[in-house]
């Protein structure tokens, strides 16, 4: 990877954190902005691993904070889909425009 | 330009273009098989930058967990080939101008800070100095975050399977 610069794996990861935004947005179902939120945490695993081998090549700390990343989208993956079950079992629906209940 | 560059490039274009067509589908089903094939790329990318241990972890955590979670709970509140509904012009259009503002000041951040390397000699990404330095429990050592977040893992399943649970009726 010497001959790829860091700023183009910076760039990468960039227009894929920005596609996750643009998704989590402009979309009203709850599965399709959880899958935009997995790209937005995607694009931030390679920003740690990238300056981690750029940059910090001594150390392994982008490493740590990317399998940390890994876990918390895990745990947080399943606690949602657990809370998506629920509420279409409730409301017949996950368009967050329909689930009003849990506003106030 | 090298072999290593070439792949980068089209690694880089595969990911780009699945993220598009995961944000952009209409199909939901569709949007979750695109986004499998844009974590595969990011694995490659791991691979290329020589950290085959976080590689593994990417394809075993998403690829064979969170996506198949994402397509079981499709199937279990959509009908299969279901269209999703139009969304609003203005949403699209105020999303749209969000994300390219933020997306070309982050490019022109990038592209005019120097990033400057260090000089100490690099040590080897292997598994074997990520698991001694991950569980030691000296300086630099990474063992309390490691309980925080396996505990944390753990209350999420439990909190999960409370969450799901159907409750009899008496």
């Amino acid at each position: 990877m010497e001959h790829v610069p860091l700023a183009h794996v910076l760039i990468l990861s960039t227009i894929l954190f920005f596609l996750g935004i643009y998704g989590f947005f402009s979309r009203r179902n709850l599965i399709t902005m959880l899958m935009s939120i997995e790209l937005i945490l995607n694009s931030v695993n390679i920003n740690f691993v990238a300056f981690n081998k750029y940059v910090y090549p001594h150390q392994l700390e982008g490493v740590f904070f990317t399998l940390f990343i890994i876990t918390i989208a895990a745990a947080e993956v399943s606690i949602s889909i657990a809370i998506i079950i629920n509420l279409y079992r409730r409301f017949n629906t996950i368009d967050i425009e329909d689930t009003k209940n849990m506003k106030f | 330009m090298n072999v290593e560059a070439i792949i980068f490039y089209i690694l880089a274009a595969l990911i780009i273009t699945f993220g598009v067509l995961t944000v952009f589908t209409r199909k939901i089903f569709r949007a979750a098989v695109f986004l499998l094939f844009s974590l595969i790329g990011v694995a490659g990318v791991y691979i290329l930058m020589d950290m085959q241990f976080v590689a593994a972890l990417q394809i075993v955590v998403y690829v064979g967990g969170i996506v198949v979670l994402i397509i079981f709970s499709i199937f279990l509140t959509h009908s299969s080939g279901e269209r999703l509904a139009p969304q609003k012009l203005g949403r699209i259009i105020r999303a749209g101008i969000l994300s390219a503002i933020g997306m070309l000041f982050s490019v022109w951040i990038i592209t005019h800070h120097l990033f400057l390397p260090t000089t100490a000699l690099p040590i080897e990404h292997s598994v074997q100095n990520i698991g001694l330095q991950l569980l030691s429990y000296t300086s630099y050592g990474y063992v309390f975050p490691f309980e925080v977040v396996s505990i944390l893992l753990l209350a999420a399943l439990v909190g999960s399977i409370v969450i799901a649970m159907k409750i009899k009726k008496q």
